[in-house]
């Protein structure tokens, strides 16, 4: 019954979006102000169906209901609760449902608290909304419907897999899909302001706090990601240049960078048709990525399955409403009236190097996770890997980094070149200092310079607070300074754990004793043991530094169902870094393989990755309260 | 400045932009091109000996041997063209055996040999690496 539920209001959903899309044509095409009023009704309404669906969804997972096909290929009624509630979007059909009802609840905030624009380009924006909305509804009846019935129903489910049994995966994916999905209000706004041809400082500052959100939450979405991948996965890394994490990165690139050029249009009202094709090309990212992920068409280890009528569908729903955004742009940029102009030394200038960087970076990463692809169609098989992209990405990245210290030093409209080299003096001499302390210490070039701008970008990010009154400082300014100094302390800790990480691989016997970084490990003993659905072998270390002891227990689990090994590292959190220990196999001679990684200063990467987030909370709460008050 | 200029100078960085990506890419990608071999692809040309590379084909049968550290292992791979021998240190994965695929991710050593950092052996017996399967086809060792 509750699937029929579900399925039932999954249709009344998508029917209202169909209505609110015709509401806008018509309300916007005969001047219909009685039409464009009721969107924002259709519009909440079609999130909170959508929403029940959702809920429709959990509950079946929640009773382990397994004449539901989803449930009874991804669910087992002896997992722990919060998995069953999880494994409710960690499968292809359910993730998609999670998608729509971000999408339908991002409109209806729209429609609820969006007051700053025109009433026309409201009624488009949701309007664009809607016609999103109406071609993932039909994807999720048509090509992968969550409620579809198992007969006869399954006597028991088939599980899920281990690697996703873990708390990350309540938290990472809604919070990943909120930023990216929330994308979708750049983009409609975008489409809306060409439609109505209002393209200005208004409408960048009624847009700006949507894309602050949205990034806010894929940023904290990103982090989780990574440090999920990192103690779950037990290779001891935390990026891995997978298709699926670039997925989730280029969004946010094309994110950061018009989050930037929406401020520039919102001061100075210049650079008007270049934020209007960001915002569309942010949201175009996260649908590319959802193609990436969702048809299999590269192999991940996130692919959940490898159906190509859906790959196909997917490439249609993207081919229109990209296309269709674009040739709207094309039609419509030669009436977007020319900006402001600006000067040489300006903030503006800054800002506009800073766009380009962050281009240039989403063009090198969507061109290395296409590339196999392109190939394939040559006939060609290639991979294109971490060595790619690390050689690509890091040094464009450090020259962003080091225009990122300078740009907040400089001021907006007019500056003296002078003025400004005095104001990095200081910045400049820290870099100085760093890059002259570790140039003898034989690490390479990269983590070298990286080190060097962190010192410096930090430096130069608290800098827009001196000889400042600091109750008096907006929120927003606090934000900015925020977010860039957590982006130097996430520079340093990529950084220092490239520079100086410290790795063992031994076979020890009980009682063996080993050494990594300022650590002195002593296996003490190996012992089975077991959870509520799987057995595991977990090893007892000490690892000694100076006086201090801690305990570690990596494991070696077994899943039954279904039947997987994995391995659960075991991390001693330090305050200047983590120690990582993984268990392996018994030689054949009984001793056990132990793998153990000393990795200085490595919790840097999330801790300035939170920070990045909270600075872009603090940007949206100042905007929203200075347009209140 | 003159709005005309002001454009000119916009589009001129975007392009220096377009091409220092270009460049950088084709620099990467000339070396990912040459990313994967096969023994019988060293046999006559030249070893890439300045970069990390992968390495794949077949366990030859026998050529397991441990080293006493308990971590190293020693082994075989083949292609039916040519052989090359593997060092690796490191836990191996579940699937990795005798007589059957895999990937070695590292270095190839001046006297022929190759120092592997990490192993792939997907987790299925069947698996062949996509782009191994092509090259095996064309030195006529896999047939069905």
């Amino acid at each position: 019954m509750i699937a029929e539920a579900g399925l039932g209001l999954l249709w009344l959903a998508a029917a209202l979006s169909l209505l609110q899309l015709t509401l806008g044509v018509i309300g916007l095409r005969h001047a219909r102000d009685d039409f464009v009023r009721a969107m924002p009704t259709v519009a909440v309404l079609q999130a909170l169906l959508v929403g029940l669906a959702f809920l429709c969804l959990i509950a079946v997972f929640m009773l382990s209901d397994m004449s539901v096909k989803l449930v009874a290929s991804h669910s087992h009624s002896d997992k722990p609760w919060l998995y069953k509630l999880a494994g409710s979007w960690g499968n292809h059909e359910g993730s998609m449902l999670l998608w729509v009802t971000i999408l339908a609840a991002a409109g209806a905030a729209v429609a609820l608290f969006e007051d700053k624009v025109s009433a026309p380009t409201k009624a488009a924006t949701l309007a664009a909304q809607a016609a999103i909305g109406a071609g993932f509804y039909a994807f999720l009846l048509f090509a992968s419907s969550p409620f579809e019935r198992l007969n006869p129903a399954a006597a028991e489910g088939q599980g899920l897999n281990p690697v996703l049994q873990d708390p990350g995966l309540a938290f990472h994916p809604p919070t990943l899909y909120i930023g990216y999905v929330g994308l979708s209000v750049a983009f409609s706004f975008a489409v809306g302001a060409l439609i109505t041809r209002e393209v200005n400082a208004s409408f960048a500052r009624a847009m700006r706090p949507w894309v602050l959100g949205a990034w806010v939450f894929l940023t904290l979405g990103i982090t989780a990601g990574s440090y999920w991948a990192y103690y779950e996965l037990g290779w001891g890394g935390w990026w891995f240049w997978d298709p699926v994490e670039n997925a989730s990165l280029m969004p946010w690139l094309a994110a950061t960078a018009l989050l930037h050029s929406v401020t520039v249009l919102a001061t100075r009202d210049a650079l008007r048709a270049w934020t209007v094709m960001l915002g569309v090309v942010a949201f175009s990212m996260s649908m590319v990525g959802t193609f990436l992920v969702r048809s299999g068409v590269l192999t991940s280890v996130h692919s959940f399955a490898v159906d190509p009528t859906r790959g196909a569908f997917i490439l249609a729903l993207l081919a229109l409403y990209i296309g269709g955004a674009l040739t709207l742009f094309a039609l419509r940029v030669g009436a977007v009236r020319e900006g402001a102009q600006f000067e040489p030394v300006s903030r503006e200038t800054a800002l506009v190097i800073n766009n380009l960087l962050l281009s240039m970076i989403l063009a090198l990463v969507l061109f290395g996770t296409l590339y196999p692809l392109i190939m394939a169609g040559f006939g060609k098989q290639v991979s294109v890997g971490a060595p790619y992209f690390d050689k690509v990405v890091g040094p464009v990245a450090l020259v962003l980094a080091a225009f990122m210290a300078a740009g907040p030093l400089v001021r907006w409209r007019r500056d003296a070149a002078k003025a400004v080299v005095r104001r990095v003096a200081i910045p400049l001499a820290v870099a100085a200092l760093v890059l002259g302390g570790f140039a003898l210490s034989g690490i390479g070039v990269l983590p070298l310079f990286g080190l060097a701008l962190a010192g410096g970008l930090a430096a130069a990010s608290i800098a827009p607070l001196w000889n400042r009154n600091l109750r008096r400082t907006p929120l927003f300014t606090w934000g900015m300074v925020v977010a860039h100094l957590g982006a130097a302390v996430s520079l340093a800790g990529m950084a220092a754990d490239s520079a100086f990480m410290k790795e063992r691989l031994i076979a020890l016997p009980v009682g063996g004793v080993t050494s990594v970084g300022p650590f002195a490990v002593t296996l003490t003993g190996i012992a089975p043991t077991v959870g509520q659905n799987w057995s595991a072998l977990e090893a007892s270390l000490s690892a000694r530094r100076g006086a201090a002891e801690t305990r570690m227990t990596p494991q070696a689990r077994v899943y039954p169902a279904p039947y997987t090994e994995t391995s659960e590292a075991a991390l001693a959190t330090q305050w200047d870094g983590q120690l990582y220990a993984a268990l392996g196999k018994q030689n054949p001679d009984g001793r056990w393989q132990i793998r153990l990684w000393w990795k200085p200063l490595v919790t840097l990467i999330w801790i300035g990755g939170i920070m990045i987030a909270l600075g872009g909370a603090l940007a949206l709460i100042g905007r929203v309260r200075r347009a209140r008050a | 400045m003159k709005a005309k200029h002001q454009r000119l100078v916009l589009i001129i960085a975007a392009l220096a932009a377009l091409i220092a990506a270009t460049l950088l890419a084709m620099s990467a990608l000339s070396d990912q091109a040459a990313y994967f071999y096969a023994p019988g692809d060293v046999k006559a040309n030249p070893l890439p000996l300045d970069r990390a590379v992968r390495l794949g084909g077949m366990v030859k049968k026998g050529s397991i041997t441990r080293e006493p550290d308990g971590v190293s292992i020693r082994f075989v791979v083949e292609d039916g063209v040519a052989e090359v021998p593997v060092l690796f240190s490191g836990i191996a994965p579940d699937l990795f055996k005798e007589a059957s695929g895999v990937v070695a991710e590292g270095r190839f050593q001046k006297n022929g040999s190759f120092t592997a950092t990490n192993l792939l052996a997907k987790h299925d017996e069947k698996y062949m690496p996509p782009e191994l399967e092509g090259k095996m086809h064309k030195t006529g060792k896999v047939s069905q």
